[in-house]
């Protein structure tokens, strides 16, 4: 008998706390096969943030580093300036990376640090239960908005790879989703090219997954991703939004 | 002996470099950025890292992440920085990560001033972060002295597995004097089987981190680093006394404090009054056992402790003493610097009021 699939090398045996229908897992995969086909887990390095995946340190098989909440951009900055020739990500949710961290993110964007982030974009924070984030859309309810995001009062969310696109330092930016298997595929392949991006030495790299988080929004797995589709795809719409190799040519 | 005449904050980079540290990260801030301007003139032509962070949060991070890659490491502030580094300190301590952090203090709280003090010294003695945690803390008190103790203090680090600080004051870091460098001590290789430097598909994968969801877990590790702690306590004490053996009188001061002291004490020794000073070098450790003998001793009539602060070393001199003797207290706040005269005033008042 032939082997025909099995689980990617860069994740480990360890059951993972997401609830039922996260899109962490099947972001995690991409992530790790990536790393695998790669061929660089033996070189590389990971950042966990704080907030839902946190403990994504015991799910990559990578050597991995748990930073302080926001702060993971600057603790990879630490890690790939001590030994440039490893290969180092972060993995952030909305909430650590685009509110406590939005510094941290600018700036690594800005040095053109040659580091890639996996940014999960799910429009809430999951890890406390469910309140308001940076990229919590207009009039969506969450806990700390339950007349919905008024934004008069709460403010705008925020499009990262959009701000960031506009920074010299950023090699690539490119948002994704994980909404359906065309879009899975387009998500690997997007994770690929930052981590070759870091590889060839260009610069920062970042993608945007577009998630869902069924449990805090209330919903089914397969109402979540309908609601995704309809709600956050057009506020959020997919694409490259810079790749200096396409600058180039 | 070569002598070469150098700024405090100059010494402290030379130092750290001579040391093996490759890797610096800071912020700008008054009165230690020398520090971070001789590093970033060295360290690149080295091929090693100087990095000017967004903030003191972001440097103290990267700080975490250099030295969970395992190479040397360091970052230097001065008070309001040092609050702000403070987040990341706990995740280091968490992590077990050693790194050196400067802190040149200025006057606070708040912005408060720019010129010389002592007030964060609670702050790094007790409280360097959130959560049961400990700093190694050495206070030198000469730019010859801070150049010895960037060297023990990254050896330290690395042997028991916490940061280590030096706390100066303002004067240290501005003053220049002659620094020798012919003496310096070969840096330590320590291994480092726990650091993320990349498995190389030959081992396990390393985790640095600071989180334990089971409160039984989060003991135990806890448990384990406070004897770390204890030992640190036992083997790591540093002081130095001054003329203390016939004294009636005891000083205690650190930093430039303690340096203003002497002058006071070589005036007051002329005139016949009996004093002598125990400078801790160590502040975490405090150096507890200076003071073994002296809380027995009879002939010891007087403590006095000399502070640039409101007197917050004072609680650790007289938890050392066990209150058996009394502790008297000279401090100036906010910037300025007691004068020897202050000193010697105040010690012809404890000696009776003999001038």
């Amino acid at each position: 008998m032939s082997i025909v699939f099995q689980k990617t090398k860069g994740l480990t045996d360890a059951v993972t706390h997401y609830c039922p229908g996260c899109t962490h897992g099947i972001v995690h995969r991409l992530v790790g096969e990536v790393l695998e086909e790669l061929g660089v887990l033996g070189n590389a390095v990971g950042v966990a943030p704080v907030g839902c995946s946190v403990m994504a340190y015991n799910y990559f098989s990578c050597d991995m580093v748990q930073a302080p909440h926001g702060r993971a951009p600057a603790v990879a900055t630490g890690l790939k300036r001590a030994i440039p020739e490893n290969i180092v990500f972060t993995y952030q949710g909305d909430g650590d990376l685009a509110a406590i961290g939005t510094a941290e993110t600018v700036h690594a964007a800005t040095r053109g640090e040659n580091i890639t982030i996996i940014f999960i974009n799910n429009a809430i924070y999951g890890m406390t239960g469910g309140q308001m984030a940076p990229t919590t859309l207009p009039g969506q309810v969450t806990q700390t908005t339950p007349y919905g995001r008024d934004v008069n009062y709460s403010g705008y969310p925020v499009r990262v790879c959009e701000m960031l696109s506009t920074l010299d330092g950023v090699a690539y930016a490119e948002r994704v989703s994980v909404n359906n298997v065309k879009n899975v595929n387009a998500a690997k392949a997007a994770i690929k090219k930052g981590f070759e991006m870091q590889i060839n030495k260009k610069g920062f790299s970042i993608i945007e997954v577009l998630s869902t988080c069924s449990t805090n929004w209330g919903m089914t797995p397969v109402a979540a991703m309908k609601w995704l589709e309809d709600n956050m795809m057009p506020y959020y719409p997919l694409g490259v939004y810079k790749d200096k190799t396409k600058e180039a040519e | 002996m070569n002598k070469v005449l150098m700024k405090g904050n100059e010494a402290i980079a030379e130092a750290a470099i001579r040391a093996g540290c490759m890797h610096f990260f800071g912020y700008p801030i008054t009165p230690q950025t020398e520090v971070a301007a001789y590093f970033s003139k060295k360290l690149p032509k080295l091929g090693g890292t100087f990095l000017q962070a967004e903030s003191e949060v972001a440097a103290i991070n990267m700080v975490l992440g250099a030295a969970s890659a395992g190479v040397r490491t360091m970052t230097s502030s001065s008070s309001p920085g040092i609050s702000l580094k403070s987040e990341g300190i706990s995740y280091i301590i968490g992590s077990d990560l050693p790194c050196l952090i400067i802190n040149v203090q200025r006057g606070g709280p708040g912005l408060g001033g720019i010129q010389p003090s002592q007030s964060d010294y609670w702050q790094a003695t007790k409280a360097p972060g959130h959560g049961d945690s400990h700093l190694l803390v050495y206070a030198p008190e000469s730019v010859q002295e801070i150049v010895e103790y960037v060297f023990t203090a990254f050896d330290k680090a690395e042997e028991y597995r916490m940061p280590a600080m030096l706390l100066l004051d303002g004067t240290l870091g501005q003053m220049m004097e002659p620094v020798c460098f012919d003496n310096i001590p070969t840096p330590k290789k320590n291994e480092k089987p726990w650091a993320t430097n990349g498995h190389k598909n030959e081992r396990e994968h390393n985790i640095v981190n600071s989180l334990y969801l089971k409160p039984e877990e989060l003991e135990v590790k806890n448990f384990e680093r406070f004897e770390r702690y204890a030992k640190v306590c036992e083997n790591e004490q540093r002081y130095e006394e001054y003329m203390t053996e016939d004294a009636e009188i005891i000083i205690v001061a650190i930093g430039i404090a303690a340096r203003v002291s002497k002058s006071a004490i070589d005036e007051a020794r002329a005139m016949g009054i009996k004093v002598g000073l125990v400078r801790p070098i160590t502040v975490y450790p405090f150096p507890t056992k200076a003071f073994d003998k002296i809380k027995e001793n009879p002939n010891v009539k007087n403590i006095l402790t000399v502070e640039l602060n409101m007197g917050q070393m004072t609680d650790d001199v007289k938890l050392a003493l066990e209150c058996k003797k009394p502790v008297e207290l000279l401090r100036h706040s906010g910037g300025i610097v007691p004068t020897p005269k202050e000193v010697l005033a105040k010690l012809c008042e404890l000696n009776g009021g003999n001038k």
